[in-house]
């Protein structure tokens, strides 16, 4: 137990006015009940009015600095205070249901969300740092491969930020301790990443696979052909079959994106896209012209029926 | 519980007649109970906090329902935290994540 002159700040010489004057303001800073959200309030509050019901009673006071009793002898009766009762679930019918959210449970969210948590002193007060969150643009193949980035965030701290292979749109990046700064010692927040991924000129994503239209030119298609098709990991060769169309689609086996839980890469399927010449070909019009196909077709006949 | 003569003699301060006072100006609400006024756990810790106020504290008599009603008002707005943030907590991490984002000012974007 506390000295109590030490507690109440005061002289051992010090008068009634005094001690009134000096406990009033302490009890106006540590009620626990004017400070709701202050858990250090109470403990502190019971050491001072303990002090003040010593040295405002003449009789125990005299006692007391004859040494005839200790502080301990004027400690309070364990008091309920109002606070105790009013931020309690059964203060109000809303507070009462299931799952209710007990005051650390608000300390911690009020200081993750504001940082300092009400009128607590800075003394005893240690908090979490709170939690940061930004958005990062990524290039698509970044994301399908891969990557380091390191941004630069408001307050000039650079952050070193690693995509993962596969990585989704709106996916978002916890980067443990890299938030605020702790209060009063407590560990800093999280960093919270959120990726939004470009659309790609020509890759599509579709799950895992990889979607792609790649044009060829009449003589691919109708007599096949070794052509260059680009991947996510980079241009490899696809053999085009003889008798080719607009609308056929080939797989590429294992070229799609990795599957971040399996490790089983997605594929890329790529449909052709038959293109005429861009420029004038006169022996090319003069054959059609010419030309008696030997199964005449309608192509539109579905859709005139 | 506690009857209104029990709780006049328990706390050192308290008179009587403040207390009856107070119960006339609604700033405590005892029951009705064989005669005479009973208090609840809750509204003694109330009658006592009010006691502070007024005989530690020196708040006049005049000023004392404004202290209350503001106190009051800030347990109330307590309550309605405590309320919003048992329902953030129930929410994905992701979605506490932006509300707190939102809430801290961060840039959030």
């Amino acid at each position: 137990m506390k000295d109590p002159y030490e507690s109440l700040g005061v002289a051992r010489t010090a008068n009634d006015k005094e001690i009134k004057a000096a406990f009033k303001k302490l009890a106006r800073k540590f009620h626990p009940d004017l400070h709701p959200g202050d858990k250090a309030a109470e403990a502190r509050f019971k050491e001072i009015s303990s002090a003040n019901d010593l040295l405002k009673d003449p009789e125990k006071r005299r006692r007391f600095d004859a040494g005839e009793i200790d502080a301990s002898g004027q400690e309070r009766p364990q008091e309920r205070f109002y606070r105790d009762y009013a931020d309690g679930p059964a203060y109000a019918s809303h507070a009462a249901q299931d799952g209710f959210a007990g005051n650390d449970e608000l300390e911690e969210f009020l200081s993750r969300a504001f940082g300092g948590g009400g009128q607590r002193s800075e003394r005893s007060f240690r908090a979490r740092g709170h939690d940061v969150s930004y958005a990062l643009p990524v290039a698509f193949l970044d994301a399908a491969n891969g990557a380091t980035r390191t941004i630069t965030l408001p307050d000039g701290k650079t952050l070193q930020v690693t995509i993962p292979a596969g990585s989704e749109d709106r996916q978002m990046l916890r980067l443990k301790g890299q938030g605020m700064a702790g209060i009063g010692g407590g560990p800093a927040g999280d960093a919270y990443v959120e990726l939004h991924i470009e659309p790609h000129a020509f890759f599509h994503r579709k799950d895992d696979n990889i979607h792609v239209d790649v044009p060829v030119t009449l003589q691919e298609a109708a007599l096949g052909a070794q052509i260059e098709v680009p991947t996510i990991s980079g241009a490899v060769t696809v053999t085009i079959p003889k008798g080719s169309n607009t609308g056929t689609t080939l797989r590429l086996r294992g070229k799609g994106i990795r599957d971040r839980k399996t490790g089983e890469p997605g594929h890329q399927f790529i449909t052709l896209k038959v293109v005429l010449p861009a420029g004038e070909e006169p022996e090319l019009v003069e054959f059609l012209k010419n030309w008696q196909p030997k199964h005449p077709q309608n192509p539109r006949k579905e859709m005139l029926s | 519980m506690m009857r209104i003569d029990e709780l006049v003699a328990a706390i050192d301060a308290l008179q009587a007649s403040d207390l009856e006072a107070w119960v006339r100006e609604e700033l405590v609400i005892p029951q009705q109970e064989a005669g005479t006024l009973v208090f609840s756990d809750a509204q003694c810790a109330r009658v006592r906090l009010i006691a502070t106020l007024r005989y530690d504290l020196d708040i006049e008599s005049e000023s004392l329902p404004v202290v209350v009603s503001l106190l009051d008002q800030l347990y109330d707005t307590r309550q309605r935290l405590l309320s919003l943030t048992a329902a953030i907590k129930q929410q994905d991490a992701a979605v506490q994540a932006s509300i707190i984002a939102a809430a801290s000012g961060g840039s959030g974007a």
